[in-house]
């Protein structure tokens, strides 16, 4: 209660705190949730719940929500960053790597700083990115070409730009980057082409790496003996969704992504640390304090990328300080986020490579699961119960929210797999139960697997309500202080629902997939919801 | 992998296929790609050059799978075949679809006739009554007006004879109640969690919201009789071949 109150109180101060033309500081950052009008980070504040402590738009008026602006990108990549908002100055990322300074209230460009990336750059699975980090007068991106830039937020103007890995060698970044204190720390994507992952930070003055972690232990380092003869080498261990921070234990975040090849592990026997993990790292050092690996071993591509969502709750009588993680292996978990300690894990859609998790939360994979090259049908399939998709924590409902692929499995067929350099290093073959489309694009089946947003109670696992959509769905998810989520997904459709028990109140037709988080800000006392679907972002706001 | 290309669900000959042990996923994968490029120049049976029989080994230049998958990818220069800006992955399907064709086979029916394949197509067989061939017809069912392009005989053959085998997503029937009670019965062009698109049967274009429906549901079968018994071997030979040859509007 003393938390609701809290937020009632800085929800009062938002409109106070009008036009701050200061600089962001780190202490704004930090305390993001004083300024909701702003939306300072990737996930809305370094805890990523992805909640707004706005209340101008409530289950009552939304169904008078209309449209503000469009920004239409001139990109036909998928639209995935989630913008932010500094005072009235909207930022996003118009695919690949050009970077937009937008009127937040208006939706006219300020600028456009145009990127072009090497050709050596082979991202997976799209030339994207989902966003910018902010800190002092300066944008931070990550590039598709593993390069680290900072920006001048007022003019656009490249300050410096950094190598961070070898694009020919298949890394990317297409997170947004996480700034904590002095630093900008980013990771890298290329998990499907044999990278060694890793998560560095940088010198936000300079650009300079202050350190690096290695999401695989080499030689001598503690985890190392959980990769077979060479096969670290070339592990994956992609980064490729932002972290999150805890002031208080000084500790940063980051989930880690699938082994590398994908699908084949006959070559890395071992569990493949810090694959499908979460590790927790001094934010000043880059130090491992605790890992938690939640698919060790992996065969089906559970990249563990979610975004760590921390919350401090009462838990069976005494405040923890937990973390939240719906993962693409299907599984919900709750954590210690001091130790890493595993305090419940339950699925929170079909499962059948496990048959449970034990007292430590390690799964106890199903006998039956076992990749094969005659295939081997799995549940969640190959993207995963959820994905890199927003999951959103409302303090007030105390419900945790994802966007969930449910039903939904892959037949796997095991294949080999050969180290080339720059070249996909899978090992499989598959088939989805999904995503079967007809000429327009919308799926056709009806009987097998479908998108939802699930509802769950975190203290038990439970699921409260579900949202069930057609198609699957590649949106996030933002929920409000007063009681509202959007959310969208595959079909066009931006939705309003009621946190508290998922009914739909208000929708937008907005002709496109929507595939990044929803975020909400306001400018000069008007509160705006704006989601990208296609190719453009919209803005929405109270018709007046 | 987040986005994984997605890979069909049509059931296809689960055997493993040549050097690299392709699967059925790889095959209709690859199938799709081939019916989507190739078949213009090459065919659906892969034969249409002189010389060249994609689907029984027979190439003019190379031979082994990874012969075949950079000329795929790269074209051979000086001759009509192109570079293809496909994945190595895609241009690996498309050979293992190639190397599957031969045991699909070409059906089990005698040599058949155009001209009286189209008598019947267009007489007894009623086929236009559901399909249209170059502007003549209905448009109920899929258009046939380039079916020689993109269908092997083999798979015309099992259509006239088992409609139900393989029905392609875009060619599925909905049936619709209304809350008024008005039964709608179409081809489904769209549905999405709010609404169902479709083209009912007098071809109007019809949009219903999914709160003014009492029922919605997938027409499990085919709307197309089988023609085994209704036509002899030699009359669905002749429409095989008639079908076959209707390679679209130019030809």
């Amino acid at each position: 209660m003393r938390l609701r109150s809290y937020l009632t109180c800085a929800a009062g101060l938002v409109f106070a705190a009008g036009t701050l033309a200061a600089q962001v500081t780190f202490d704004r950052i930090l305390n993001a949730v004083r300024e909701p009008q702003n939306w300072l980070t990737y996930s809305g504040t370094v805890l990523s719940q992805r909640h707004s402590p706005l209340t101008q738009i409530t289950p009552e008026n939304v169904k008078d929500l209309q449209l503000a602006w469009v920004f239409q990108a001139r990109s036909l990549e998928k639209f995935e960053a989630t913008s932010l908002v500094v005072d009235g100055v909207l930022y996003t990322v118009q695919a690949p790597n050009d970077v937009v300074a937008l009127d937040a209230a208006s939706g006219r460009t300020y600028w456009v700083y145009s990127y072009s990336p090497s050709p050596k750059a082979r991202p997976c699975c799209g030339r994207i990115n989902r966003g910018v980090a902010v800190l002092g007068d300066r944008l931070f991106m990550g590039t598709i070409d593993a390069r680290l830039l900072a920006l001048d937020a007022k003019t656009g103007k490249l300050v410096w730009n950094v190598e961070v890995a070898k694009p020919e060698s298949g890394y990317a970044l297409t997170h947004a980057p996480l700034v904590v204190k002095d630093k900008v720390i980013v990771g890298t994507a290329g998990g499907e082409y044999g990278i060694r992952g890793f998560i560095a930070a940088y010198d936000v003055k300079t650009g300079k790496e202050v350190w690096r972690f290695h999401t695989i232990p080499e030689p001598g380092e503690p985890g190392h003996e959980t990769w077979a003869g060479d096969s670290w080498m070339h592990g994956g261990g992609s980064v490729w969704v932002t972290g999150s921070y805890d002031s208080d234990l000084n500790l940063t975040y980051w989930g880690i992504g699938n082994p590398g090849p994908d699908w084949n592990g006959d070559a890395r026997k071992g569990d493949n640390l810090y694959t499908d993990s979460v590790v927790a790292l001094d934010a000043d050092t880059g130090k491992l304090k605790w890992h938690f690996q939640f698919s060790p071993h992996d065969e089906f591509d559970y990249d563990s990328v979610q975004v760590p969502v921390l919350v401090d709750m009462e838990w069976q009588g005494r405040p923890r300080k937990v973390m939240l993680w719906a993962n693409r292996n299907g599984y919900f978990y709750v954590l210690d986020r001091a130790n890493g300690q595993f305090m419940l894990g339950k699925p929170f859609v079909k499962v059948t490579w496990a048959t449970g998790l034990d007292e430590r939360g390690r799964p106890m994979k199903a006998p039956t699961a076992a990749s094969s090259p005659d295939g081997v049908l799995i549940y969640p399939g190959n993207q995963g119960g959820t994905n890199w998709y927003n999951s959103s924590y409302s303090p007030i409902t105390g419900l945790f929210y994802i966007p969930s692929w449910v039903e939904y499995n892959t037949t796997y067929y095991k294949m080999p797999a050969e180290y080339h350099e720059g070249r996909t290093f899978g090992g499989a073959a598959m088939r989805q139960n999904v995503m079967r489309r007809g000429a327009t694009g919308t799926r056709v089946e009806d009987a097998d697997g479908y998108g939802a947003v699930r509802a769950i109670d975190p203290k038990s696992g439970a699921m409260k309500w579900e949202f069930k959509m057609s198609d699957v769905t590649d949106s996030g998810i933002l929920t409000t202080a007063s009681n509202l989520l959007f959310t969208g997904g595959r079909e066009g459709y931006f939705f309003g629902l009621d946190a508290r028990n998922g009914t739909p109140l208000w929708k937008a037709t907005v002709g496109g997939n929507v595939a990044a988080g929803p975020m909400t800000y306001a400018v000069n006392g008007r509160q705006f919801v704006a989601v990208p679907a296609g190719s453009a972002l919209f803005s929405f706001t109270l018709k007046q | 992998m987040w986005a994984f290309r997605m890979i069909c669900l049509l059931a296809a000959a689960a055997a493993l296929f040549a050097q690299h042990g392709y699967n059925s996923a790889d095959i209709e994968n690859g199938g799709r790609l081939y019916i989507a490029n190739c078949t213009v120049c090459h065919g659906p049976e892969g034969d249409q050059i002189p010389g060249i029989d994609l689907g029984h080994g027979k190439f003019r230049h190379g031979t082994s799978d990874e012969d075949l998958e950079q000329i795929i990818l790269k074209g051979i220069p000086g001759t009509g075949m192109p570079s293809h800006d496909f994945t190595e992955q895609q241009a690996e399907s498309i050979v293992a679809y190639l190397r599957s064709m031969a045991t699909a086979g070409r059906g089990t029916l005698p040599g058949g006739n155009v001209a009286r394949g189209k008598a019947i197509f267009e007489g007894k067989g009623e086929c236009l009554k559901c399909h249209a061939v170059k502007g003549n017809g209905s448009r109920l069912g899929p258009d046939l007006s380039e079916i020689g392009l993109v269908r092997r005989t083999s798979q015309l053959e099992e259509s006239l004879i088992d409609p139900n085998a393989e029905i392609l997503p875009e060619n599925r029937t909905v049936h619709l109640v209304t809350k008024s009670g008005e039964q709608i019965t179409g081809r489904l062009l769209n549905v999405d969690t709010l609404s169902v698109l479709l083209l009912d049967d007098k071809e109007q274009l019809r949009y219903f919201p999914k709160s003014d429906l009492s029922s919605y549901s997938l027409v499990k079968d085919s709307p197309m009789p089988s023609y085994k018994g209704k036509l002899n071997n030699q009359e669905l030979a002749d429409v095989v071949s008639y079908m076959s040859s209707l390679k679209g509007v130019g030809n």
